[in-house]
């Protein structure tokens, strides 16, 4: 036991004694939370909206007034001709133009129909697409309190909700898929390169010459970065609440284990890897390549699954990645209980056993 | 000619003893092959080390030296032919053996970012030990690395880091150490002093299995293992092997050594010459008359000044230079790696 203890804290010297490991450690959650949740977030906050209004009409004003309080848009009205709107989006001066016709109000009242105009700068796809909803559900919100007045006929609107986002805040679905991704990086990537630096350097040799059980090295390996990946997670979720104010809506305790689950998995990944190389760079290859980029493709908050063709539905369900990303999902945002994600905990514990299995069933008690 | 192909002539307990207590180390027809048989690393390797032996296995890089040891140390398992650790079987009883003996790997296996003070206690541990209980055992040893037992072992000289490497296998009282190379890389002096530290130990009662590419460390050896090619070529005191070169060795010397070197070499009557520092090692072939005459009589002949030739004692290398030739005209040059 005594010797397990030390083991374990010979590998806390490894880790804080090499500056690489400690950026990846600490300054990776860092700037992969901050990253997306404020750089790479489709959620639209002041866009220059440009409104054009030829005459005097109430209702124009009304619906102006409307778009100047949402918080989503920094309205100006001006007078511009089409050359000069062109001349405005080239500049990038502008990310939305409105242009009210003339007669809005009497379109609108007499004719029950009235059109105007929405320009939107087509060179950004994502945000000209949030722009539109963004002004087409304002419009909608608009023409339902003016309907509300007026006699029939009922029209029925659709009512757009953003459900578990009502602000629209975009870094929401980012915090479980960034945890995922680090969780998976210090995991695997750093655990196994720890195992195969040992063979590299040949202390593995001297270590394997020694009473010590071999497979014990392999437990005291993991142990350290399951601590430092629970410290990791606790970052996390603190620059979550309280830098991008994304709450946790369900049981802390649960989003915990869901944690300690997946930290497992992925330990066993690395453990699995560090015993097929032998060589450090290759370790980190595989574990970037083999698993970063299907954790970044195949767990869905980058890219829907929904919209995947099925054969890469059923590849997704081989990644672990995915169902913790469902699971913090669950917890997190939706704040439901172990009811609705024992599921994806049993696919973890599947995962876990197998990859465990295996790895203590290759590990050579010899070099070769 | 005499053929040394088998160092049964020279080892009179090649046979595998029925009493392993006073042999720490038994080798019993070992081979070895990697990349499924197409490089054989060792080839029928026997040799046995006496209780409190100093013993050394001397040859080139690739001979075949680390695989050896890392079959007697369990790390690999041999192809053919069994070998006996402490009396233990090094496939079966591995984990008696992993707890009772001192390995040194050729490569420095310490952790270079810990400090010799954190590498000793994390090994003294590793063996359920600590570094105050067997510290008579290290203390000469350490006493000369203690200055910098705060430093990072990745900093310390090579042979400063060769010292804690010995300290670390030592940390335990092992009853057998393997040294794969400790010498290499390491400064004369280092060296010599490390030779010293390994007479110490057996003086200790500790049995030292020890490996180096370098001929004049044999001397300092109780018996040696001349080894090429993952074969064995003479086992015996440094004394005996040397004892056992067949013909008579010449040092011959000219001002200008390189061409006599190539008129030698082209000349029937010498069996084999060869550079040795700056001196030519020349051994004749079969013939009647005074061999010193001979040799003078042929450089001068060749129109070379300033010649003097001499009778010398064979080396180690000597022995080894005439046992590689003569191996390598029995098996060939297959597979040098």
């Amino acid at each position: 036991m005594k010797q397990l203890f030390v083991f374990i804290r010979k590998e806390f010297y490894h880790v804080f004694r090499d500056r690489r490991t400690l950026l990846i450690l600490f300054g990776l959650p860092l700037v992969q939370i901050l990253l997306f949740g404020y750089a790479l977030t489709s959620e639209v906050k002041n866009a220059d909206l440009v409104i054009m209004n030829g005459s005097v009409d109430p209702l124009a004003q009304q619906l102006t007034a409307k778009l100047r309080s949402a918080a989503f848009f920094n309205v100006q009205e001006k007078q511009l001709s089409p050359t000069a709107i062109e001349k405005e989006f080239k500049k990038g001066n502008i990310k939305a133009a409105l242009v009210f016709p003339s007669g809005f109000s009497s379109d609108f009242i007499k004719a029950r129909h009235a059109t105007l105009q929405v320009l939107t700068d087509g060179s950004e796809p994502n945000i000209s697409k949030t722009i539109a909803q963004y002004i087409s559900a304002i419009v909608q919100d608009f023409q339902r309190e003016h309907q509300a007045m007026a006699p029939a006929p009922l029209t029925i609107t659709p009512e757009l909700r953003m459900l578990y986002n009502e602000e629209g805040n975009g870094s929401i679905n980012y915090v479980p898929g960034v945890l995922a991704l680090i969780l998976m990086i210090v995991c695997t990537a750093l655990t196994s390169v720890a195992v195969v630096r040992e063979k590299e350097t040949g202390t593995m040799e001297v270590l394997l010459v020694s009473p010590f059980k071999p497979v014990m090295v392999l437990v005291a390996k993991a142990v350290p970065f399951l601590v430092l990946s629970l410290a990791n997670f606790s970052i996390i979720l603190l620059l979550a609440v309280y830098v991008l104010n994304v709450p946790v809506a369900g049981s802390l305790l649960l989003l915990f284990l869901i944690t300690l689950l997946f930290i497992i998995t992925s330990l066993s990944f690395g453990l699995l890897i560090s015993n097929a190389t032998s060589s450090q760079q290759v370790a980190l290859l595989i574990s970037m390549m083999g698993l970063m980029l299907p954790t970044i493709i195949f767990t869905g908050f980058i890219f829907p699954l929904e919209n995947m063709p099925l054969i890469f539905q059923w590849i997704s369900n081989l990644i672990p990645a995915k169902w913790y990303y469902a699971a913090v999902k669950a917890v997190m945002l939706k704040g439901l209980g172990i009811a609705y994600v024992w599921k994806e905990m049993l696919m973890l514990c599947i995962m876990t056993t197998l990859l465990l299995t295996i790895t203590v069933k290759r590990f050579k008690i010899r070099l070769a | 000619m005499v053929k040394c192909s088998s160092m049964k002539k020279n080892n009179p307990n090649s046979a595998p003893a029925a009493d392993h207590a006073d042999m720490p180390i038994i080798a019993d027809h070992i081979s070895k092959s990697y990349n499924k048989g197409a490089v054989n690393a060792l080839r029928d390797v026997s040799f046995e080390v006496k209780k409190g032996e100093l013993f050394g296995l001397i040859g080139p890089d690739g001979a075949g030296k680390t695989t050896l040891f890392r079959i007697l140390t369990t790390l690999l398992q041999a192809d053919k032919g069994q070998a006996r650790v402490s009396g233990y079987d090094v496939v079966k009883d591995y984990k008696q053996i992993r707890s009772s003996v001192g390995y040194m790997p050729g490569k420095f296996s310490l952790y270079q970012d810990l400090t010799v003070e954190e590498n000793l206690t994390f090994f003294a541990t590793l063996f359920g030990t600590s570094v105050a209980a067997h510290y008579e055992l290290i203390k000469d040893i350490y006493d000369q690395i203690k200055p910098f037992s705060d430093r990072r072992a990745g900093k310390l000289s090579g042979g400063m880091k060769q010292k804690l490497a010995l300290c670390c296998a030592l940390v335990h009282r092992p009853t057998v150490l393997f040294l794969d190379e400790p010498t290499t890389g390491v400064d004369v002096v280092s060296r010599r002093e490390f030779w010293e530290m390994l007479q110490q130990l057996k003086r200790q009662g500790i049995t030292i299995l020890v490996s180096t590419p370098y001929m004049e460390e044999a001397v300092r050896c109780d018996r040696i293992a001349l080894i090429q090619n993952g074969q064995l070529l003479n086992i015996g005191t440094p004394s005996q092997i040397t004892d056992t070169f067949p013909v008579k060795l010449y040092a011959v010397k000219a001002a200008s050594i390189y061409t006599l070197l190539k008129d030698l070499r082209s000349w029937t009557q010498a069996e084999s010459c060869y550079a040795f520092g700056d001196l030519l090692h020349v051994t004749l072939g079969p013939h009647t008359g005074d061999d010193l005459a001979l040799i003078r009589e042929y450089a001068t002949a060749k129109g070379h000044d300033q010649v003097t030739v001499q009778r010398i004692a064979p080396s180690i290398e000597d022995s080894f230079i005439r046992l590689t030739t003569t191996n390598s005209l029995q098996y060939g040059s297959a597979d040098q790696s």
